[in-house]
C-alpha cells in the first residue's frame, strides 16, 4: 500500500511515540517573527533552556514594520520594543536575523522559500498560521502557538498528532484572468471554513502541475482558511528550478543527493487517502469574498445567496455577514463602491503577482479611481528590488498606486497601515474576518491581484476581464 | 506542589454565540503589540463588545453577571483564523480566567494552544452545546462541570457527553499537558532522528 508524502515526511521526522499517543515530530526548519516569539523566548530564559540547533531557526520582521519607512526607531514604541527583543533573542541564541538593513527582510512566508530555506521533504513551523504555504514545496509546514515556539526553541521538536489526507485534485486550463488565488477561494468556498480540520490537503492535479511556485504557494497559503493545519503540492521539476541556486539550496553534489530525496518524498502513486475531491479548472471563475469568513464568496458576475439556501445552522452567521458588510442577497457584490485597494500579503505579495498586475496596467493605460487609497506593499526587501529593478515601481506610482517597503501591512495593519471606519477594501490578502484591517468596523473583500487592480481602477468592484479586456 | 491534573473543573460559566468565531476577535490583532500576555485579558472580545455597545446591547463578556464565569460555551469553529496564542492567553486572563471551553468544534491550533496552556476544549453535539448554554442562562450562578475523565459536562439538571483526542485528554488528566519536559527527555531519540535525516547534516 502506498504512502502519501505527509505520512512520509511525517514517519521520517517522528522521534518517538509519547505517552499521551501522540508523537514528537522533529522540525526542520523553524521560522520566528517579532510578534509570536517574545513571549516563548522568556519563558526558555525562565526555564533556563538553551536553544540546542539555533542554525534550524531563522528570524524577520513583517507583522508590525512600517511601510511608509523603516528607519529606526520606529515611531511607534511598542514596535520598537518588539524588534529590539527580537534582535536582542537572535543575538543571544545566536538565530541568524534577517536584517531589515541588509535588504534580507520581508514576510516570514516569502522570505524562507526566496532564501531556499523551504525544501521538500522537510518540516516546518512557524508561529504563524499562514505557514501553510511552505508546503507548496513539498513540505510539511505548519502554524503553532507560542508555546510551542517554546519547545521547538528548546528541543526542535513539537508534540502532534498525525492528520488525515485529503487529495484535492483540480484538472484542466483556467480560464484567462482565473488565477491560483481564485482556485483557492473556490475550494474554501466548496469544502468550507472547517472542512480540513483533521486534515492535511495535498492538492494535486493538471491544474497545480502547471502553477509556478508562486502561484502553489498562493495556493497552499489559504489551507488554512480552509481550516487545513498544512496544504501541500508532491515537489516536481517546476519545485527543483525554483529552488536552485538559491542561497541556502544544497549545491554541487549535494544537489542530486537532495533531489534524489525529494522524489523519494512523493507521494506513490497508489497512495491511499482519507478523502478526495475533485474539480475542474474551467468552473472556476474569478471569485470575491463578499462576507467575514473567507468561504463566504462568490463568482464576480453571480447574485450575493440568499441565506434560506444555507443549511439552517449556518444562517445566522450568513445574516451577520450581511449585516456587517451592508450588503444584500440577491444584488451582485460586482459594483460595490471600494475606498481602498491593496496589493500584497503573504499570499499575494511576491515578484510574479505584481508582474501580472503590471502587465495589465501597462496595456491598458488605465489609473486608479479618483478617491481610492491603493497600496502596493511588495512582500520582501528582495521583491521590491527587483521590482524597482524591473521599473515596476514606476508602473504603479505612475497608475496612482502608492509604492511601499516590505512587510505584513494591511493584511492584518499591525503597523500604521489601515482601513478607517467602515471602510471597504479590495484586498490580495487571506482573510476578510471582522476588523481584520485595523478598522473594528472595516470591510475586505477578498480577490486576486489582479481583481484588485481592477476594483481600484473602476472605484468598485469590476470584472477584472473587462476592466483589462482580456481576449477569452 | 501545584497540581497540574486536569480532571474536573467546576465554575460559572458564560456563552458566546455563533459559528467561526476567530481569533481575530478574541482579541484584535492591534493589541498583540506587546512581549508579554499580561495585559491581553481585558481586551477579550474587545471590538465585538464595543460594536454591541453602540448598537444598545450588551456582549456577555460585558454582562456584569457573568463576570466571575470560569467556563466558555461557545458553538462550530471556535478560534478560527490566526496562530495567535493571545486568543487564549486573552481567555485565560480575562477576569476570574476561563479555565475549560465547551463547544461543537474547535479549530485546531487554537485547540493545541489551549492544551499547552492546560486548559482543556471539548466537543459535545449541538444540541447537547444547545442544552448547556439553556441551562445556565437563567441563573448565572449555575456552575458548569467539565469532567474529563467520564467525558461528560453537566449544568444544572442537564448532563450531556463531551469528549476531545485522546491523547490530549490524556495530557491534560494525567498533568503532562506542559509538554517541553517531556520533550527534552527525548534529547538522545531527537539526534538520532537527526541523523537519519540527510538534509540535517547538509546532505554529507
Amino acid at each position: 500500500m502506498g504512502k502519501s508524502l505527509y505520512d512520509k515526511v511525517f514517519d521520517k521526522h517522528a522521534v518517538r511515540k509519547l505517552d499521551s499517543g501522540q508523537f514528537q515530530l522533529l522540525m526542520g526548519l523553524h521560522l520566528i517573527h517579532e510578534v509570536t516569539s517574545p513571549q516563548a523566548f522568556a519563558m526558555l530564559r525562565d526555564r533556563k533552556l538553551q536553544v540546542p540547533y539555533p542554525e534550524r531557526t531563522f528570524a524577520t520582521c513583517d507583522h508590525i514594520i512600517p511601510t511608509k519607512s523603516q528607519l529606526r526607531p520606529f515611531q511607534d514604541d511598542l514596535a520598537e520594543q518588539m524588534l529590539v527583543e527580537l534582535e536582542r533573542n537572535c543575538d543571544h541564541y545566536g538565530i541568524r536575523y534577517l536584517s531589515p538593513k541588509k535588504g534580507e527582510q520581508g514576510i516570514v512566508h516569502v522570505v524562507g522559500p526566496e532564501l531556499g530555506l523551504t525544501q521538500p521533504g522537510m518540516t516546518v513551523c512557524c508561529g504563524d498560521s499562514h505557514t501553510s504555504t511552505h508546503g507548496a514545496f513539498g513540505a510539511i509546514a505548519f502554524g503553532i502557538g507560542t508555546t510551542q515556539v517554546r519547545d521547538v526553541l528548546a528541543t526542535q521538536t513539537l508534540a502532534m498528532e498525525k492528520l488525515k489526507v485529503r487529495r484535492i485534485e483540480v484538472n484542466g486550463k483556467l480560464r484567462p484572468g482565473v488565477y491560483a488565488k481564485d482556485v483557492v477561494l473556490y475550494v474554501i468556498n466548496q469544502l468550507g471554513v472547517q472542512g480540513g480540520v483533521g486534515f492535511a490537503y495535498e492538492f494535486a492535479g493538471s491544474t497545480f502541475d502547471a502553477f509556478t511556485m508562486e502561484e502553489r504557494m498562493t495556493v497552499c497559503n489559504m489551507s488554512i482558511e480552509g481550516g487545513a493545519r498544512c496544504g501541500y503540492v508532491n515537489p516536481d521539476a517546476t519545485t527543483y528550478a525554483y529552488l536552485k541556486g538559491r542561497e541556502y539550496s544544497p549545491k554541487g553534489a549535494a544537489w542530486d543527493k537532495a533531489v534524489a530525496y525529494w522524489d523519494s518524498m512523493r507521494s506513490d502513486d497508489d497512495a491511499v487517502y482519507a478523502d478526495v475531491v475533485k474539480y475542474k479548472a474551467e468552473d472556476i471563475e474569478p471569485m470575491v469574498t463578499w462576507g467575514i469568513t473567507p468561504a463566504q464568496s462568490t463568482a464576480v458576475n453571480a447574485k450575493l445567496p440568499a441565506p434560506s439556501a444555507f443549511p439552517s445552522g449556518d444562517r445566522a452567521l450568513i445574516e451577520e455577514a450581511y449585516q456587517y458588510m451592508g450588503f444584500a442577497a440577491d444584488a451582485p457584490v460586482k459594483g460595490q463602491k471600494i475606498d481602498v485597494a491593496f496589493i500584497g500579503s503573504c499570499t499575494n505579495g511576491r515578484f510574479s503577482d505584481f508582474e501580472e498586475v503590471v502587465k495589465h496596467l501597462q496595456a491598458s493605460g488605465k489609473k486608479v479611481h479618483p478617491g481610492v487609497r491603493a497600496l502596493v506593499v511588495p512582500g520582501s526587501q528582495t521583491v521590491r528590488q527587483r521590482m524597482i529593478e524591473a521599473g515596476f515601481d514606476k508602473v504603479f506610482t505612475d497608475a496612482g498606486f502608492e509604492f511601499r517597503e516590505a512587510g505584513c501591512s494591511m493584511c492584518l495593519a499591525m503597523n500604521p497601515d489601515k482601513l478607517v471606519g467602515r471602510e471597504l477594501c479590495a484586498s490580495s490578502s487571506n482573510r476578510n474576518f471582522k476588523g481584520r484591517q485595523g478598522s473594528p468596523t472595516g470591510r475586505t473583500l477578498l480577490m486576486s491581484p489582479v481583481m484588485v487592480a481592477a476594483a481600484a481602477i473602476s472605484g468598485s468592484v469590476a470584472d477584472a476581464r473587462e476592466v483589462f479586456a482580456f481576449s477569452s | 506542589m501545584q497540581d497540574f491534573k486536569r480532571t474536573l473543573i467546576t465554575g460559572k460559566a458564560i456563552s458566546v454565540d455563533g459559528n467561526d468565531i476567530d481569533t481575530d476577535r478574541i482579541i484584535p490583532a492591534r493589541f498583540l503589540r506587546c512581549v508579554t500576555f499580561d495585559d491581553l485579558g481585558s481586551h477579550s472580545f474587545e471590538d465585538d463588545r464595543k460594536q454591541l455597545r453602540e448598537a444598545g446591547k450588551t456582549h456577555p463578556f460585558d454582562d456584569a453577571s457573568r463576570q466571575k464565569a470560569k467556563v466558555l460555551l461557545v458553538d462550530r469553529n471556535f478560534g478560527c483564523g490566526s496562530s495567535r496564542e493571545h486568543a487564549p492567553q486573552a481567555l485565560m486572563r480575562w477576569n476570574a480566567g476561563i479555565t475549560a471551553v465547551v463547544g461543537e468544534s474547535f479549530a485546531e491550533i487554537f485547540f493545541g494552544n489551549c492544551v499547552a496552556l492546560g486548559m482543556p476544549c471539548v466537543t459535545a453535539s449541538r444540541d447537547d452545546v444547545q442544552a448547556l448554554k439553556r441551562a445556565i442562562a437563567a441563573d448565572p450562578n449555575t456552575e458548569l462541570t467539565v469532567d474529563l475523565v467520564h467525558g461528560e459536562a453537566s449544568a444544572g439538571n442537564v448532563r450531556v457527553k463531551v469528549s476531545m483526542p485522546e491523547g490530549a485528554r490524556k495530557q491534560l488528566t494525567t498533568g503532562r499537558w506542559d509538554s517541553s519536559a517531556e520533550l527534552l527527555e527525548g534529547k538522545d531519540a531527537v539526534a538520532s532522528t537527526a541523523k537519519g535525516l540527510p538534509y540535517f547534516a547538509h546532505w554529507h
